[in-house]
């Protein structure tokens, strides 16, 4: 017998109604969770964790030894998703996603947005993630992120909320696969006795997308690491295995002509397509940063020339940064014409004097962010910082207003987790990836990810998180999911 | 195939091999050391120190050789070359560059191995135990390798790699024993040298087929040498070079295929008596000569190609 400890007061919690009561779409899975003893499940992690540590499903540690590996933690329980509430969430990720694209594809050409006066001038052009080397390209399709990773949450009033946008290179969906795939062998039962739409074919649907950025016929797509060393190396490796593409790195690439080749044991071979895990800065040293080693030289050349494509484009993050985040409400309306569906979390932009001045009389029940921060460094979380880590906040913020926004502090939803003192309630976010080709492809759910100290909202893999598999129930009768 | 890729693959399984003739050589080394009389015991033990290259590099960490600190040197030092440790760890980060590459029960084969290598270093097995885990690991990742990857280049690769060390520590291995210096008494020490060394190379079955009950350095050496019977003999390795030369796309390695080709005519034509008449001591540095050259000649053409 498994008992689960209550929530706390106030947070939205995604199995129970009430103490005693879970929701419908978790009823089956908490009749069975309620029967099976602790130590058995205890006995499943650590199956689990084996065969994660032989799988060799890590990410590597900066800052600690060079090569040191580690695991994500997993927790079984799952995260469930109703057949409706995904339908909902599903429309809302791709009509975001087609207003980001809309917008990348104006600002590096037109601008009608800035003349329109929806977006200030100064956030776009001034902005480091605004490349000028973007401007005035054509790309094939107009799409900038081919991938992207929006990052959701769930507030006390039970919506959905976007956390932020991840348009560069959203990284996790080799966990999401990962998890599912342990789910299956761990709990067969489970997936006999709940309909759960399948995920495990994300890799045909990335590539697909990947063959579609371009307009050769039959392009050759490549997976660019910037090598072993990287945090998520086994998520490069494992996407290009998936695909049964080439996984290279910078020094296998060079350039002739005005056209990318690998070097390859039968000699050059052109590249059409990359699907790039490397920042802007790295990806060509003439262009960019100049003492990268990892990208390619002249590869901007060859990109500007429209003979290779670079998936994502070069500068989508521009779109993603947080002092951009508050438009995206507007792009919607602006490109769309349309209401948006999902919800954005207010934001104050502390360039704004009125804004400044409310964060300043509130920090400490505010979340403050740097607006290039990532993986949740660099941040305020005014509730649970201390009276000193605020007037060290509050410094930073005088210095450069421009380089923070602000949020109110969000309860995010807690979904049952297995830890130390049994199955308690943890903090959650979902990261779905969106596709977009020649049309916008989107497998059911995403990856959870899984703050594991009590109380923390801290997510990030980096920062001591965990994941869980994600379950979208399907609708009776059972729907034929095409691969195509 | 990515050059890199090629290489890694390459580099991947002569660190395999490598380690697993390490193993193979410290076990022969264990039984001969416990042999009574001839050679002294310390000659025994520096045979493997001999046959690696390494007898300096030994000496200047262990201030004297008996079986526990050749164990620890050969199977444990972190980054003497051909220690087991060093050549799993160099395997296991090479199948790591590559994993995308290999199929995925290839990568955890190897992966299980350096996580396991890792548990008992903290606390050694006997030697024994070790080698035979060495070996069976080794035996584990040629099944998984042949049962699960396609054939192709990186299959070729593979094997291209394994099979280069393999002449080369085969080689290393008879030069050690110093044909030329053993009288044709047949003493019963004699005969447990050439069992031993036979058993080393997984040849003793071979052996036995091959000649009965007659055991000299004679049919040992060609055995070893000149005849593609047993799966470890020079000319076994260098057919499996040849035929792997020239499965490999494209027209590059035309200097390599040459070179395998000459040697290969060398094995298949040369007998034992012209052999020992030249001195087989000569005629085996002349061969790790040559091994080595066609290693040069793969690396410029496939490798580091452009």
């Amino acid at each position: 017998m498994s008992t689960v400890l209550p929530t706390p007061k106030g947070v939205f919690d995604e199995m129970f109604l009430d103490v005693n009561t879970p929701r419908s779409a978790y009823s089956s899975y908490h009749h069975w969770l309620a029967k099976t003893a602790e130590q058995e499940l205890r006995a499943k992690r650590n199956e689990a964790e084996l065969l994660f540590q032989r799988v060799g499903i890590t990410f590597a540690v900066y800052g600690e030894e060079e090569g040191a590996e580690r695991l994500i933690p997993f927790d079984f329980v799952p995260r469930i998703i109703p057949a409706e509430e995904w339908r909902l969430l599903e429309r809302g990720l791709r009509q975001r996603v087609a207003a980001l694209n809309a917008f990348l594809s104006d600002i590096y050409s037109e601008q009608h947005i800035i003349k329109a006066g929806i977006v200030p001038v100064d956030n776009v052009l001034c902005n480091a993630q605004y490349q000028i080397a973007m401007q005035g390209i054509k790309l094939f399709r107009s799409i900038y992120a081919h991938i992207a990773g929006i990052d959701l949450i769930r507030h006390s009033d039970g919506e959905y909320y976007v956390l932020e946008d991840n348009l560069r290179v959203p990284s996790g969906v080799s966990y999401m696969l990962e998890n599912r795939k342990m789910m299956m062998r761990l709990f067969p039962d489970l997936f006999a006795e709940h309909r759960i739409a399948p995920v495990e074919h994300y890799p045909n649907l990335l590539l697909k997308t990947l063959r579609e950025s371009s307009p050769v016929e039959d392009p050759a797509v490549v997976v660019l690491t910037p090598g072993r060393y990287n945090s998520a190396y086994f998520e490069h490796a494992f996407l290009a295995r998936e695909m049964g593409v080439t996984l290279v790195e910078g020094q296998d690439l060079f350039i002739k002509n005005e056209k990318l080749f690998m070097r390859t044991t039968t000699g050059p071979r052109q590249v059409d397509v990359i699907y790039r895990r490397l920042d802007d800065a790295f990806l060509d040293p003439l262009a960019f940063r100049s003492d990268s080693m990892l990208g390619v030289p002249g590869l901007l050349s060859v990109y500007r020339a429209g003979n290779v494509v670079l998936s994502n484009a070069i500068g989508t993050g521009v779109a993603d940064d947080k002092s951009m985040y508050p438009h995206v409400p507007d792009m919607v309306r602006f490109y769309l014409g349309e209401e948006p569906i999902l919800h954005n979390v207010p934001t104050w932009c502390l360039r704004k004097p009125k804004d400044f001045a409310y964060v300043d009389a509130h920090l400490s029940e505010l979340v403050v962010k740097e607006v290039h921060g990532a993986g949740g460094y660099g941040m305020l979380v005014g509730p649970a910082a201390t009276a000193e880590e605020i007037e060290h906040f509050r410094g930073l913020i005088h210095r450069n207003p421009h380089n923070y926004i602000a949020q109110p502090t969000l309860s995010l939803s807690t979904c049952p987790t297995l830890v130390e003192e049994g199955i308690a309630p943890r903090h959650i976010d979902l990261r779905p990836f969106v596709l977009s080709g020649k049309e916008t492809r989107i497998v059911p759910g995403g990856l959870t990810r899984v703050a594991l100290k009590e109380g923390s909202l801290v997510v990030n893999s980096s920062q001591g998180g965990g994941t869980k598999d994600t379950w979208v129930l399907m609708d009776e009768p059972k729907v034929e999911v095409s691969l195509c | 195939m990515l050059s890199r890729t090629a290489s890694d693959l390459y580099w991947l399984s002569r660190y395999l091999e490598r380690a697993e003739n390490s193993a193979r050589m410290l076990e022969v080394s264990h039984s001969m050391a416990m042999m009574p009389s001839g050679r002294s015991a310390e000659q025994e033990l520096a045979a493997p120190l001999r046959a690696t290259g390494s007898v300096d590099e030994f000496w200047a960490e262990h201030s004297r050789l008996n079986f526990a600190e050749l164990y620890k040197f050969l199977a444990w030092n972190s980054h003497h070359h051909a220690s087991i440790y060093h050549c799993l760890r160099r395997a296991r980060e090479n199948a790591h560059a590559v994993r995308g590459r290999i199929t995925a029960e290839m990568w955890e084969t190897i992966n299980a191995t350096w996580i396991e290598l890792n548990r008992m270093r903290n606390s050694p097995p006997d030697l024994k135990p070790f080698c035979d885990w060495v070996k069976e690991r080794s035996h584990l990742w040629r099944g998984v390798t042949y049962g699960t990857l396609a054939r192709g280049d990186a299959f070729n690769f593979l094997r291209l790699g394994t099979f280069l060390e393999r002449a080369d520590n085969s080689a290393r291995l008879l030069g050690v024993k110093q044909f030329d210096a053993i009288d044709e008494n047949n003493s019963l020490r004699d005969y447990y040298q050439w069992t031993a060394l036979l058993q080393a190379l997984g040849a003793l079955e071979a052996h036995q087929d091959a000649y009965g009950g007659r055991l000299d350095s004679g049919t040992v050496a060609e055995l070893l040498i000149l005849r593609s019977h047993a799966p470890r003999s020079l000319r076994a390795c260098v057919e499996e070079i040849n035929s792997i030369l020239s499965q490999i796309r494209g027209p590059q390695g035309r200097r390599a295929k040459g070179i395998a080709k000459t040697l290969l005519a060398e094995l298949e034509f040369g007998s034992i008596a012209e052999l020992q008449e030249q001195g087989l001591s000569v005629f085996l540095e002349s061969f790790l000569k040559t091994i080595d050259s066609i290693g040069d000649e793969i690396r410029q053409s496939y490798l580091e190609a452009l």
